[in-house]
């Protein structure tokens, strides 16, 4: 009998701690498809920092380093230019790329280190248990803000892609979502065109990826699918904001 | 032999320039030796200085506190260090800019003009190259040839021609 | 050749591959010459962003198995000290030079040696050690480099140069030896990318579960022992009969050795013990050095920091005084002369 579905080779075939209807599986797998399909999973290095991502690690079949809370970005750096040959790839959370790790993500822009940034924005810190996040949206409940988002108190959002498409070193600065099967497959087709921006050596790629966290949402699955799509996508639009490769490129 | 030297005086008056050259020429002459700037936040304009050790044995701390020899380029320094120097030690100032003289009879003090020679002689930025010329001739220290050799050294080719314009404004100093 | 200078050049001589850096007084010299030097010889010259950013792209060269270097000066070193303990975790060797300034705080910017507790007890959070070695003239720094990258390769551990503004700044010559770098096998844990012929390598710190933690941390304070028995190295300096016993290292040492010279002058049975590794600490040397002193006396530019760790080398069994100065000031050799002074009356 034929087998019409399995497990990409570089994704390790052991259990995950993501929580039942997390997204981090999906975008898992879809990393690890664009790796078997390029054939690089022997020359690729991925950087894992604090996060609900930490233990990527165990996950990618590839040579993996954990990396200080916010500091992917440099030690992705310091991987690339002495191995400027081999796919290098972080992989990174709202917290740890737009709070802790802002400098270290807006100068791998600035110089536009040939390396791919996979960011996944749910809107929360997951791992320590549901705080506020930089992209915690106006009004949202979380632990440290309990009565909501109060911008004149906490600040507002940021909007990732927006600020890195300003970058001159920015290849590709593209949101997707995890939501439905059409943003999955765009969502893929993202994670693809960012490792080929690598293998041409076109400068820095960020894909951030709107998920869900149902258990600090406090949302079964589906209703957390559900937020993504009404309050989510709403706040932050989907699309292209930067891509060197496209006629005209920014959106 | 051993020499502690202190050169003294404003950022940009080439104080560490002439500590180098000293430096240098002890590096040719086999001596052991040490050259440590001062260094502060401000790039042009602040007080600077400089120390040199050269000894015949290795040398302890780097940092010249009683000076054998003083290299003053303004008021501010000779104020500052002609107190240090050593008994029998030797002062070489530019009298241009350092209006007072000294009291000390324990010490020997040279007064050379020589910001006044350097706008003379048309040499910019040579006083403190004239102090070392008098230095040289009063202490012996090193001969026309480690000079020379010396030069070749702290001045990169690209700026060969300024090693005539050291030589002369070290012959000037000699000759003050 | 200036002490900063001397650093990069013996690193690049001892096949450093990437350096990682960031201004700050007194060690910028040390990253404008890499800038120089560095892309030409084929390797990596990058400022970062920041100190931290820094560490980190250390630590990602270095998790590759090339030989990486950053330095800076003292309020850098504490923005490091979260890339040095992750190194220390996921041991990956590398080189962090500390061109010591006054703290704490913005502090000053003139030579000191505040740093030593920082260096050698806790840069970073955890149950770890780093190798730190205290030149103490140019020639020094080219050695210990070369020494620190080969020792740092050897158990797996950051090594750190512990200098100090006026080391940094300082001009000496210098000869630079024939250096062979230790070429060290590292394809069992560098992450080079697996090339689809092993399992991948994993470099990491964490380990979530209490008792994995554990075994780690104690595999590692294995090595470290074998670094405490093999590792130590001081300079003894008229030891033999010295009966007042001064303890200095880096630039204060030069200063000590000029006021022991001086005390021996003056017919005082004065000695200089200099240790050359801060950790491991040189206990058996000091206890030699320390064998016919009756008393000792420790200097510092800081408040008093290594001296804990010769009251302990030597079990307290001889009393032990401290002098120092602090904030950028350099003592004197006639400070130290009068400090001897007093000490070799009250011995009699």
């Amino acid at each position: 009998m034929a087998i019409v579905f399995e497990k990409p080779h570089a994704l390790c075939d052991v259990p995950m701690h993501y929580c039942p209807g997390c997204t981090h599986g999906i975008v898992h797998r879809l990393l690890c498809e664009v790796i078997d399909e390029m054939g690089i999973e022997g020359d690729t290095i991925g950087v894992c920092p604090v996060g609900c991502s930490v233990f990527a690690y165990n996950y990618f079949n590839c040579d993996m380093i954990e990396a200080p809370h916010g500091r992917a970005p440099a030690v992705a750096t310091g991987v690339k230019r002495s191995n400027p040959d081999k796919f290098v790839f972080t992989y990174q959370g709202d917290g740890d790329l737009a709070a802790i790790g802002t400098a270290e993500t807006v100068h791998v822009g600035a110089r536009g280190e040939n390396i791919v940034v996979i960011f996944i924005n749910n809107t929360i810190y997951g791992m320590t248990g549901g705080q506020m996040a930089p992209t915690t949206i106006p009004g949202q409940v979380t632990q440290t803000t309990p009565f909501g988002r109060d911008t004149a108190l906490a600040g507002h959002p940021i909007r990732v892609c927006e600020m890195m498409a300003t970058l001159s070193g920015t290849a590709l600065a593209q949101r997707v979502a995890v939501d439905t099967v059409p943003h999955i497959r765009e969502t893929k087709k993202a994670i693809r065109k960012a490792f080929e921006n690598q293998k041409e050596k076109r400068g820095l790629s960020i894909v951030e990826i709107l998920s869900t966290c149902p258990t600090n949402w406090g949302l079964s699955p589906l209703d957390a699918i559900k937020r993504l799509q009404d309050e989510c996508i709403p706040y932050y639009p989907l699309g292209v904001y930067k891509d060197v490769t496209a006629e005209g490129g920014d959106k | 032999m051993t020499y502690d030297i202190l050169l003294a005086g404003f950022g940009g008056q080439g104080i560490l320039f002439a500590g180098k050259l000293l430096a240098y020429c002890a590096l040719i002459d086999g001596k052991e030796l040490s050259w440590l700037p001062s260094y502060g936040p401000e790039m042009r304009g602040g007080t600077c200085n400089c120390s040199v050790c050269i000894s015949d044995e290795p040398i302890g701390s780097p940092l010249v506190l009683t000076p054998d020899l003083l290299i003053a380029l303004n008021q501010p320094s000779f104020d500052k260090f002609i107190g240090t120097v050593r008994e029998g030690g030797k002062a070489f100032i530019d009298s241009t800019l350092v209006e007072t003289k000294s009291d000390r009879t324990d010490i020997e003090c040279h007064y050379v003009p020589a910001t006044q020679m350097e706008t003379d002689a048309n040499l910019p930025k040579a006083a403190n190259i004239i102090l070392l010329g008098k230095l040289l001739k009063e202490t012996g220290m090193f001969s026309e040839e480690t000079v020379r050799q010396a030069l070749e050294k702290c001045i990169p080719p690209k700026r060969a021609h300024l090693i005539d314009n050291n030589l002369r404004a070290i012959k000037m100093g000699q000759e003050a | 050749m200036k002490g900063n200078e001397a650093l990069a050049e013996a690193a690049i001589r001892a096949g450093c591959k990437c350096f990682f850096g960031y201004p700050i007084t007194p060690q910028t010299e040390l990253a404008a010459y890499m800038a120089k030097r560095m892309n030409k010889e084929g390797g990596v010259f990058l400022q970062a962003e920041s100190e931290i950013a820094a560490i980190n792209m250390v630590l990602g060269a270095a998790s590759t198995g090339v030989r990486a270097m950053t330095s800076s000066s003292s309020p850098g070193i504490s923005l490091k000290s979260e890339g040095i303990s992750y190194m220390a975790g996921s041991d990956v060797p590398a080189v962090i030079i500390n061109v010591q300034r006054g703290g704490p705080g913005l502090g000053g910017i003139q030579p000191s040696q505040a740093d030593y507790w920082q260096a050698t007890k806790a840069n970073g959070h955890g149950d770890f050690q780093l190798l730190v070695y205290a030149p103490c003239s140019v020639q020094e720094m080219v050695d210990m480099v070369v020494k620190a990258f080969d020792t740092a390769d050897k158990y797996r551990v950051p090594a750190m140069i512990l200098a100090d503004g006026l080391l940094g700044q300082m001009m000496e010559p210098v000869s630079f030896p024939e250096i062979n770098p230790n070429a060290v096998d590292k394809s069992s844990w560098a992450t080079t990318g697996h090339g689809n012929k092993r399992a991948h390598n994993i470099v990491n710190s964490l380990y979530i579960n209490a008792t994995d933690l554990e075994d780690v941390v104690r595999e590692r304070y294995e090595r470290y022992a074998k670094i405490e028995a093999n590792e130590t190295d001081a300079e003894l300096y008229q030891t033999e009969d010295a009966d007042v016993l001064v303890c200095a290292y880096g630039a204060t040492a030069r200063v000590v050795k000029s006021a022991v010279n001086a005390a021996r002058a003056e017919g005082i049975k004065a000695g200089m013990f200099r240790p050359k590794t801060l950790w491991p600490f040189p206990k058996k040397e000091l206890n030699e050095a320390a064998k016919n002193a009756s008393k000792l006396l420790c200097v510092e530019m800081s408040m008093g920091q290594m001296v804990d760790d010769i009251k302990l080398a030597i079990n307290c069994s001889k009393p032990v005084s401290f002098f120092g100065r602090t904030g950028g000031v350099i003592p004197t050799p006639a400070e130290v002369l009068s400090e001897i002074k007093t000490l070799a009356a009250q011995a009699e």
